[in-house]
Formats: C-alpha cells, sequence, structure tokens
C-alpha cells in the first residue's frame, strides 16, 4: 500500500473515532449533552487525535529510520574488495538503489514479472539492458555483489514497508480502542483535548529549532568528510581555487571570499548612500503625497525575485558596461579594459539596485523612531533640516543605522542568483572591478549541479562552503540584531 | 522704566513682540481664534488655559515651530521688533536663533553636556575659535545655573543627568544662542517640585536679559514666576493683563472659574 | 531677583535689533546654510529619483524584451498527407503509424513548403531543403502529433499553421537583421528575401502564441517551441506543498510562541532561531535540502515535493514573524472577556483571538507565498533545472515526485543557453512569473485594506 493510500487511511479511522467518541460520551450521558463534563465534539476530538496522532508520528519516524537501517543492513553484505579501486561504499551503496529502483520500476511497468526478478541472475541476464528499456540507465554493468545488495535491499525495503503499515494501523486502532473505553460523561476530554494541542503547537515552534539543527548537522558532517578527504589548511589559508578531476585539485576558500567581499562591497557603495538618503528624505522632509507615493514604488524593487535582477545583469547591465568600458574604438570611452558582461562591477552595481529598498526602509525604521523631541529641540534652537538630521538625528540613529547596513551585507553575501549570472566564474585576487570574479555562493552552485559525487572532495567542498557562509552571515546577523535590539530600548 | 517695581508685579516695557488678529487652523480644526496680544520685553508672560485651549500652540506660531506640521496653517500677523515673522523673505531659522524654546520634555541631544550647549552657538557660527566657544559654553551653563553642578564632567553624555537638570541643561542650551526672547512650553511639568524650584528660580533670573513666555498648567506657578498672564479658553485669548490682576480681580467670568477651580 | 536695571543691554527693539540685524534680510551666515540644506534636500531626492529611475528602467526592460515571446511566427501551409509514406498498408492501425518516425514526415512538410513556393510564383534560388529550413525543427514533431491524433486525416490535404525557426522569428521581430547573420549557419540572405516574399504574401504572420504560456520547454536547437507552462505546473504544486505545510505549521507555531509559550531561555532561543533563521541565505535551504531530503530520505531528485519542502522551511519564518505580529495585534482585553465568561486559554485563542487575527495572517501567508514563487537558488541544488520536462503531469501524485522544473529555474535555464532567442523566453517568463507576484502581492494589500482593523 503506497504511503500516500495509508495516510488517507489513517485519516478515515481517524474521522470514524470522532463520530465513535462523540456518539459514546453522549450515550453515556444519556442523551444530555449538560451532563457531560466538556462539550461532545471533545470527546470525539479526543477518540480522533488518540487514533491519528502516534500512528502519524509512528509513520514519520519508520519513514526516516527505515532507509538508514536498511542501508547498514545491506552495505554489511558488500566484502571490501568488491569495492573497486577510487571509488568508496558510498558510490557503490548509490549503484546498489539504483538497480533496485531501476527493478522496481521495471516491475512497474511489467517489463519484467517479479517473480523473474526473484530469479534473476546477474551473471546470466543483461540486467544493464533491461533496466535501460524502462529508462533506468547504468554507468556500467551490474556486478553479482552489486545485484545481490540490491536484491537484498529491494526485498528489505518492501518487508519494511509491510511492516510498517501493519504497525501503523496497529497503532492507530490501539488508540482507537483505548481511547474510546475510556469515554464516558465523567472523562475529562477537553483537558486531554488541549493538552494534546498544546504538544502539537510545541511540536510546530519547534520546527524552527530542528531546521537549524538539520542546516548544521547536515552541512557538519559533510564538511567533515570533506575535510578527511581534503586538507583544511588548504581550504582556510590555501591561496587557488582550481578544482579537476584529476585528484589534486587546490580548493581555497580565500580567493572565493574576496570575490564574495568585494562584490558586496559595492553593492552597499550603490546601496547605502542611496538608500539612506532616500530614508531621510522619505521621513523627514517628503509630505504625505511623496511618501504615499515613492515608498511603495522603492519597495516594489524589493519584491522582484532575484533571478530578475540576475538577468538584468547578465542581459542588460554586463553588456551595457561592455559598451562603455569595454569594444576598444568602438565603445564608448574607447577603451578595452572589459572583455566580458559579467563582472564584479556588474553583480555589484544590479545586488546594489536590489539592496536600495532594503537600506531604506530599513533606515526608514530607525529614523523614525528618533523621539520627535530631539528635532524640535534642534529646530528649535534654529537650526536648519540638513543640520538636525546630520547632527542629531543620525547621530542618535547611528547604531540602527549601522545593524541595517550589518543586514543588508549579510544579503549581500548570501546572494545567489546575481553573482551567478553576472559575476563570472574565475576566482581569483584582483583588484579590478570590470574583471569577472567568483564568489562563495556561485561555487556551491557549480559544485553541486549536474552529477554530483558525494565521495570525492570537489563536491564535498561546497558543504564547506556552505557552513562558513552560514557562519558568516549568521554572525552578521546576530551582530546586526542584537545592535538594532540595543538601540530600540534606547528609546522605548 | 527704571521705577518698575517687581514686588506688585507691573510692567512698562518696550513691546517686544506683538500678534494680530492670528487664527491658527489644523486641517480643518480652528486652533487659535483672532488673538490679538502684545508681549513685552524683559518680562516673563505666562499663558494659562485648559488642556487643549490652545496655548502651546500660540506659543508655537511665536517662533514657527508650528512650520514643521504639514497641515497647520497660520493667518494673520505677528510683528517681533515691528518686522512680521511670517513674511516670506523671514528664514525661520534666523527667526529661531532670536527666539528661543525650551520643551515640555527635557530633550537633550544623545551628545555630551559640552557639544549640547554648544550646538546653537556652532550652527550659528558665534564664535570663532574653540577659547570663545569655550567661553559661551561655561556663560551658558552659569545661566542655566548648572554649572556648578557638571563643570567637571562637561564632556559626559548629557542623556545621564536627572530631569530636573536635563531641563536645566536644555535652557543653558536655548541661552547659548543669544536669543531675545525665550519660549517655554510647560518646561516644569516632567519635573519633581525641588527640581521645578530651581527652574523657575532660573525664570526669574532670565527676565533680567530676555523676554521670556511660559505656558504652564499650574496657576501657582503663573502667579510666582510671570508679570504679566494671559488666559486661553478654546482657541480664544479671554483675558490678558498684569499677573496680579488677573489672579485677584478677573474682569471675565470664565477666567474667574478657571482660576478658581471650576472649569480646567 | 536680579534687578533688571543692573543688565548691560537695557536698551529696546531698535537696539537689539542692530545687533543681530533684521529678520527680513538674510545673513551671509544664513545664506550658505541654506544653500547647505538645498543641497541636502537634493541628495535626497537624487537617491529617489535614482531608486526610481532603477524600477522604471527595470520594467521597461522586462516588457521591452519580453513582450516579443508572446507572439510567434507561424507559416501557414497545405501539406498533403500521403498515404504512401504514412500509412503503407493503408489500414489506418495507430500502431502501424506510430512507427513513422518525424524523419518519415520531413519529405512531406518539405513538398509542402515547395508547392506553396511554387504556387505563389515567388522566385527563389534556393533548394527546397533551404526552403523547408524557415519552419522549426519542430515542425515534424508537430505535424506527426496531430496525424497520430487523427488518422482518418491521412490521403488529405490539410491546412496547417507551423512554427517558423527562431531566425525567422527573429527577423519579423526586429531582433535578427541582415548584418547580424553573416557568420550565421542557421539562415542566408537568400532565405530572408523569401521570407519578405512570403510575408508579402501572408504565408509568414506573428501571431499571438499561447503555447508559450500553456507549453513545455524544449530542446537547444528549438527555442521557437518553448513553453513556460509545464514549469509553471512545476511552481504550482510546490506552492500548494508550501501553503499545505507551511500555514498549518507556521500558525501553530505562532499560537504558541505569542499566546501559550512560558517566558524562559528555551522559548528565547526558539524566538532569535527564527529571526535569524529569516535572514539565512536562501542557498543554504538548498544545500539543506540536497543533503536531507535527497541524499538522506532518498525523495526524487527534481521533484516538486522536495521543492516545496525546501521552500515551506524558507518561508516558515516570514510567515511565523507576520502571524505572530497579526496575533500581537488582537488586544487582550478579547482574551480578557473570552476568559471572563469561562472559556479556557484554548478556547479563548481558537474561538475569538484567531479568527480576529486571521486577515494578517492571510496576508502575511500570502506574500510569504509570493516570494517562494520567485526563489530559485535552492531549486538548482536540488536538480529543478538543467532538463526538459516534456508533458505536464496528469496526476496529483506525479505533479508532487516526477521531475519538473519551476518558473524561475525554466527562466535561469533558459538565460544560460548559447541561442540568444531564448533570451527573449527568459524575459517573457519574467512577465508571467511578474504577473502572478504582482496578482498575489494586491491580493494582499486589498486584504490588508478590507479588513485591517484599528483597535
Amino acid at each position: 500500500m503506497p504511503t500516500f493510500w495509508l495516510v488517507i487511511l489513517l485519516c478515515v479511522i481517524a474521522a470514524a473515532g470522532y463520530v465513535l467518541g462523540r456518539q459514546r460520551a453522549l450515550s453515556s450521558a444519556g442523551g444530555d449533552a449538560r451532563a457531560l463534563h466538556s462539550l461532545p465534539a471533545y470527546y470525539g476530538y479526543n477518540v480522533g487525535l488518540s487514533t491519528l496522532v502516534p500512528a502519524l508520528g509512528l509513520l514519520v519516524v519508520w519513514l526516516l529510520a527505515q532507509p538508514m537501517l536498511i542501508e547498514n543492513r545491506v552495505s554489511g553484505m558488500i566484502p571490501a574488495e568488491a569495492i573497486p579501486e577510487g571509488t568508496t561504499l558510498g558510490l557503490v551503496m548509490s549503484d546498489v538503489r539504483r538497480v533496485a529502483e531501476g527493478l522496481d520500476i521495471a516491475v512497474a511497468e511489467g517489463v519484467l514479472t517479479s517473480e523473474q526478478v526473484r530469479n534473476m541472475r546477474s551473471e546470466f541476464s543483461d540486467i544493464r539492458g533491461r533496466l535501460g528499456e524502462v529508462g533506468v540507465a547504468l554507468g556500467s554493468d551490474v556486478r553479482p555483489e552489486v545485484f545481490n545488495a540490491a536484491q537484498a535491499y529491494r526485498s528489505s525495503s518492501a518487508t519494511g514497508h509491510t511492516a510498517m503499515v501493519i504497525a501503523v494501523a496497529l497503532v492507530a486502532l490501539v488508540g482507537l480502542g483505548l481511547s474510546y473505553s475510556k469515554t464516558n460523561k465523567d472523562f475529562r476530554a477537553r483537558n486531554t483535548v488541549e493538552r494534546a494541542v498544546m504538544a502539537l503547537l510545541i511540536l510546530a515552534a519547534s520546527l524552527a529549532i530542528l531546521t537549524t539543527i538539520g542546516i548544521v548537522l547536515s552541512m557538519l558532517f559533510e564538511t567533515r568528510n570533506f575535510f578527511g578527504l581534503h586538507s583544511w589548511t588548504d581550504f582556510f589559508f590555501g591561496g587557488t581555487w582550481a578544482p579537476n578531476f584529476r585528484g589534486d585539485s587546490e580548493l581555497s576558500i580565500l580567493p572565493l571570499l574576496w570575490g564574495t567581499l568585494y562584490i558586496s562591497f559595492i553593492a552597499l557603495l550603490v546601496a547605502v548612500p542611496i538608500g539612506l538618503f532616500a530614508a531621510i528624505y522619505l521621513s523627514e522632509y517628503a509630505g504625505p503625497a511623496v511618501r504615499a507615493f515613492a515608498k511603495p514604488l522603492l519597495e516594489i524593487l524589493a519584491g522582484i525575485p532575484t533571478i530578475v535582477y540576475g538577468l538584468f545583469a547578465l542581459l542588460t547591465v554586463g553588456p551595457l558596461l561592455v559598451r562603455i568600458f569595454g569594444q576598444g574604438e568602438n565603445g564608448v570611452l574607447g577603451v578595452e579594459w572589459m572583455s566580458g558582461a559579467t563582472s564584479v562591477l556588474t553583480a555589484g552595481v544590479v545586488m546594489g539596485i536590489m539592496l536600495i529598498p532594503f537600506v531604506s526602509s530599513l533606515s526608514d525604521d530607525i529614523i523614525n523612531a528618533v523621539p520627535q523631541a530631539m528635532r524640535d529641540g534642534s529646530l528649535g534652537l534654529g537650526a536648519t533640516k540638513s543640520e538636525t538630521v546630520r547632527q542629531v538625528v543620525l547621530p542618535a540613529a547611528l547604531p540602527g543605522i549601522v545593524g541595517a547596513i550589518l543586514l543588508a551585507a549579510s544579503r549581500a553575501i548570501g546572494e545567489t542568483m546575481i553573482v551567478v549570472m553576472g559575476a563570472g566564474a574565475i576566482a581569483k585576487f584582483s583588484a579590478n572591478p570590470l574583471e569577472s570574479m567568483t564568489t562563495i555562493t556561485t561555487r556551491i552552485v557549480s559544485q553541486l549541479t549536474g552529477d554530483t559525487d558525494f565521495a570525492s572532495p570537489e563536491t564535498l567542498v561546497a558543504f564547506a562552503l556552505g557552513l562558513t557562509l552560514f557562519v558568516l552571515t549568521l554572525g552578521l546577523n546576530v551582530l546586526a540584531l542584537y545592535i538594532v535590539r540595543k538601540y530600540r530600548e534606547q528609546y522605548d | 522704566m527704571n521705577d518698575m517695581s517687581t514686588l506688585d508685579k507691573t510692567v512698562t516695557n518696550t513691546t517686544k513682540i506683538s500678534a494680530k488678529n492670528v487664527n491658527v487652523y489644523y486641517g480643518e480644526s480652528h486652533a487659535i481664534k483672532d488673538v490679538n496680544v502684545e508681549i513685552e520685553d524683559k518680562t516673563v508672560t505666562a499663558f494659562i488655559g485648559p488642556s487643549g485651549c490652545g496655548k502651546s500652540t500660540f506659543l508655537r506660531c511665536l517662533n514657527r515651530m508650528n512650520d514643521t506640521i504639514d497641515v497647520c496653517r497660520v493667518s494673520g500677523e505677528i510683528l517681533l521688533d515691528g518686522e512680521d515673522i511670517y513674511d516670506k523673505r523671514v528664514d525661520p531659522v534666523q527667526l529661531r536663533a532670536k527666539v528661543g524654546m525650551v520643551f515640555q520634555k527635557p530633550n537633550p541631544f544623545p551628545k555630551s553636556i559640552y557639544d549640547n550647549v554648544a550646538y546653537g552657538p556652532r550652527i550659528h557660527g558665534l564664535a570663532r575659535n574653540k577659547a570663545e566657544l569655550d567661553e559661551i559654553v561655561e556663560k551658558s551653563l552659569r545661566r542655566g545655573a548648572i554649572w556648578d553642578e557638571v563643570k567637571d564632567r562637561l564632556h559626559a553624555p548629557g542623556t545621564g543627568l536627572s530631569g530636573g537638570q536635563q531641563q536645566r541643561l536644555c535652557i543653558a542650551r536655548a541661552v547659548a544662542t543669544e536669543p531675545e526672547v525665550l519660549l517655554m512650553d510647560e518646561p516644569c511639568s516632567a519635573l519633581d517640585p525641588i527640581a521645578t524650584a530651581q527652574v523657575e528660580e532660573l525664570i526669574d533670573e532670565l527676565r533680567a536679559s530676555y523676554s521670556v513666555v511660559i505656558v504652564t498648567h499650574s496657576m501657582q506657578q503663573a502667579a510666582r514666576v510671570s508679570q504679566k498672564t494671559a488666559f486661553f479658553h478654546l482657541g480664544n485669548l479671554v483675558e490678558f493683563g498684569n499677573t496680579g490682576q488677573i489672579f485677584t480681580n478677573p474682569e471675565d467670568p470664565r477666567t474667574e472659574s478657571y482660576i478658581t477651580g471650576r472649569i480646567g | 531677583m536680579t534687578d533688571i536695571s543692573q543688565t548691560p543691554s537695557n536698551m529696546g527693539g531698535a537696539a537689539e535689533q542692530s545687533k543681530s540685524g533684521s529678520l527680513l534680510t538674510q545673513n551671509a551666515r544664513t545664506r550658505k546654510r541654506n544653500a547647505a540644506e538645498m543641497r541636502f534636500r537634493g541628495y535626497g531626492i537624487a537617491a529617489i529619483v535614482v531608486g526610481l529611475i532603477m524600477l522604471v528602467v527595470l520594467v521597461t526592460t522586462i516588457v521591452g524584451r519580453g513582450t516579443g515571446a508572446f507572439q510567434q511566427t507561424f507559416v501557414t501551409l497545405e501539406v498533403e498527407l500521403l498515404e504512401s509514406k504514412l500509412d503503407k498498408k493503408g489500414n489506418r492501425d495507430l500502431e502501424d503509424i506510430k512507427k513513422v518516425t518525424t524523419f518519415g514526415y520531413a519529405p512531406i512538410i518539405k513538398a509542402a513548403v515547395q508547392s506553396k513556393i511554387e504556387g505563389l510564383g515567388i522566385e527563389t534560388s534556393l533548394k527546397p531543403k533551404d526552403m523547408a529550413g524557415l519552419l522549426s525543427k519542430d515542425a515534424a514533431a508537430q505535424l506527426r502529433a496531430y496525424v497520430l491524433e487523427n488518422p482518418d486525416q491521412i490521403g488529405q490535404t490539410v491546412e496547417f499553421r507551423f512554427l517558423a525557426q527562431s531566425r525567422v522569428d527573429g527577423y519579423l521581430k526586429g531582433r535578427v537583421s541582415r548584418e547580424s547573420i553573416e557568420n550565421d549557419k542557421n539562415i542566408s540572405g537568400a532565405q530572408l528575401d523569401l521570407v519578405d516574399a512570403l510575408v508579402a504574401a501572408g504565408v509568414v504572420e506573428k501571431t499571438f502564441n499561447i503555447d508559450f504560456i500553456i507549453g513545455a520547454d524544449a530542446s537547444d536547437q528549438r527555442p521557437e517551441a518553448a513553453g513556460i507552462g509545464v514549469s509553471m505546473m512545476g511552481s504550482l504544486f510546490m506552492m500548494l506543498v508550501v501553503l499545505a505545510l507551511a500555514l498549518p505549521i507556521g500558525v501553530a507555531a505562532s499560537i504558541y510562541l505569542e499566546e501559550f509559550a512560558p517566558k524562559n531561555w528555551l522559548t528565547d532561543i526558539i524566538e532569535v532561531n527564527i529571526s535569524n533563521l529569516a535572514a539565512v541565505p536562501s542557498i543554504v535551504f538548498g544545500i539543506l535540502g540536497l543533503a536531507v531530503f535527497i541524499n538522506y530520505m532518498h525523495l526524487p531528485m527534481s521533484a516538486p515535493l522536495v521543492g516545496g519542502l525546501v521552500l515551506t522551511l524558507m518561508t516558515l519564518p516570514t510567515i511565523i514573524i507576520s502571524t505572530r505580529a497579526a496575533l500581537k495585534a488582537v488586544p487582550p482585553s478579547i482574551r480578557d472577556a473570552a476568559l471572563g465568561v469561562g472559556a479556557s486559554k484554548m478556547q479563548a485563542v481558537f474561538h475569538h483571538v484567531l479568527p480576529l487575527a486571521a486577515p494578517g495572517i492571510l496576508t502575511g501567508t500570502i506574500i510569504g507565498l509570493a516570494q517562494a514563487l520567485g526563489e530559485t537558488a535552492p531549486l538548482l541544488l536540488i536538480g529543478m533545472v538543467g532538463f526538459i520536462a516534456s508533458n505536464a503531469p496528469e496526476t496529483i501524485a506525479d505533479g508532487l515526485l516526477a521531475p519538473n522544473s519551476a518558473m524561475p529555474a525554466q527562466i535561469y535555464e533558459w538565460a544560460k543557453r548559447a541561442d540568444p532567442a531564448f533570451y527573449e523566453r527568459a524575459w517573457g517568463g519574467i512577465i508571467i512569473l511578474l504577473v502572478f507576484l504582482v496578482t498575489m502581492n494586491t491580493v494582499a494589500v486589498i486584504l490588508r485594506r478590507r479588513f485591517e482593523r484599528r483597535w
């Protein structure tokens, strides 16, 4: 039974439980709802929840645990000498899974019967060819160990699945029976249901923590694997980024970090003055009409997806910059400084445009939090508005604005699409903004798209890069939020 | 004017500010209705009246602080030394240097005590060098009657002072630009009685050099510090005269009701 | 109390006036300060104007370069569906007709082009093969699909609208000029002459192209046949997953944090966590999805389900933050009133607070969804790019699990391709994406305006 139908079945049992529980409660009170401790519906909910929640919980846990257990069992079946030179157990296991999946598909499409599959011997039949027919392409012929492992994998999966269906259904029925038997007019159904709902609420709230733990663990785990294959000194202190497939890649984060920071710096150079002045104008000078018109329009810039900015960088800004700074005699300046559309400047400028509303709306909030009394005090002394802004409002808002800029910087460092499309792919240290350079996020994308081999340092380095990126942006955010919060408290 | 007696609080000074037929509108609402008043030099003039009667609004008209509120409209004539301050040629910045203001809540800038006081002289370019600026700061702090308390910590933040000290610092800050008129919008309402007494004493001393206009909620305060009193009610100037007369023998029944506590 | 007469400056107004000058004339310093004021104000206006110009440039670029994608050049031909070629046995057996590959259809089309041109009496030095080269490489497949659906038409002559190849399309749209094709193998000057003649004859024309909106992506060689429809389905299924997961979980988490959570270190950690998760770069969520959903749980690569799960995790903080704001806006008096008539705290929240906060929650959810709809980076890592999903999913399970793309990923895919004809597709795709986003945001704004309550 597919998992989807199992879930539907559980819901049906739970709904039945609701009806049963409600009826039993009412009949225990002789049909008089006033004699019940709680409203009749609560008795229904109680039975329904007791049926559904433990069963669903078991289902989720089972789905998470089963692959791990089977993997362990099956990988034990593969002898060390069956792992060819140059690959790892992980790679062989992915072959095993692929064969198993292929067999499943073949059975599902009717190319093979399950009987045939069970009796197949890799020595005799052309498994690669048969699976190719159903669209599962295998890289090489299937070796006996792999095929046997795949068979074991299939049978354990099937057994596991059947066991799961039975266990889950059983838990649901037991839940139904227990809660149904407890239902009578003195049972405190509302309190029980509310406790259960509360537990669900807490579970939902902890998901945020689980996500963070998931992020950190998944990246830590693979990063550890990476440092097992590649020296960490090269990663942190080497000077070159040059992945190759000969096995002697140089994978240093430093040139990528340089590109990231350089592009972010240019983005801030564009976004901070424009965003800050826009915020100052909107909060200190603009009348309500201008504010109501300009503020939402500027904020549209923040709602535009980054892919649009990426395309804008690649197809509009990049070629424009080439026309200005490149093309020799035919260019605007008649110089030959820039050859391709991708460059630090391209990505930086476009990212700057994206960040304008981010900086301006954050600064706007912060400037508005400066008490009016400050402004009155300054204006009352005969200061002009600009003097008031520069010498009273901005110094008072400075911590908040610094926080806003840090948040914008963290955005810039983590931005992906604009740099993937606008910055280029060459990792190097250069101060020339017209050259193309690459960033951490760009490299994560290029190392993890296409065919990924989770046993090679060239793929795993992406996790180390991701972890660094996470730590970097998280650090900036925590710092910025701390500063902003301290600042807010000052005026609350 | 040498025959002026401070005891019975009658004054015969030259007119500093004269307001003629002043009307103020906040959008639709008519906040000040046809007010005529003459404010004299070297005198403390108190504006009293129930909350929302327009006394603060009128005060803010005198140095055009109402300009900062978009919906506020002022008509009529307010003359400072015979010049209409709402004339198109008048720069409110220059006006406010002459007509300083102290606010209800002490509002020191988040800067050092020194920089708070030096702010006005700096923007108006009153000092040619550091020494002169130091001198202005010291003089102003002395006038604000706070010098002795802060002279050892001029570079500590102004926000670290107590409420009464903060308000005297704000007065010193206002005085530092050498204004001719000092407007005070309920300067003691956020202060405790001891601080209030100190500020009131200070106001009395400031009268020697400035024309002081004070808005107050407290009739006792008006009686204590002012020589002239104006009573506002629902946007109208009901009565204006010598403080002694207003408090002892008001002409208008509304004034009498307010003073005796029947309206307010 | 100091006596007035002791003060040194006891002069009247006139003397004072001479000290600081008349109010009616600005002194030099004030003029200078006002000039500085004007400059400062000017910077502010300039900043706003620059921001708005950027917006205008962006929008005009998108519209200017993308609207072309909604129109396509078609060639109308009368095709004789020769029985001798398409159904040799003549029994109209679908299995037999299927055996004729697209290559079998090419000569029929070639003949149709040739006869059309000859019929119109257009002089050209081109070989028949080059004449047929005006049509899209997709033309044969188009015709085959038609024949398989209408086998009874074999033997008849049918009027058929073929896609023109992308260079011809570009020529009609002004993207391709005679200069720009000098080194282009795909088209020659003589072919363009022929196009001019055919346009004059009304055989080649540019019309609205619904296939761009509902169709599937096409291979590198056939930009004229590419559409965004299938990836739109991919996006739709992802949004369904996000809505089904992020809304209930987000609301539950917010209710707990806002209404029930005790103030302790644990809830503090959760709160800090959520505000920081909101600022984690989206690509990190992609890494998480790849590592957990695909590598560990073995969910299928490129499946909208996985995309939806990743986007759910990404959207959750946004929804939680806006839901909490909506809950916070409901005044405590409502809760007190419910508790006062004997409701439990849970009842007070679910019966009274939650319904009152619903518009705010909905607004936040729509905005979160809009954000998720435009997100690209995490989708690249879970493989929703770089292949062609040729058919729209037929069942819900298919929609969730079969490999698909998503609108922004499809746009990225087009932008990467070598043929500039795809760029027009990319811009056109952006128009469609933005139409969705604008609609969602407008609905959110209307909801907010309509139901906003001031307590």
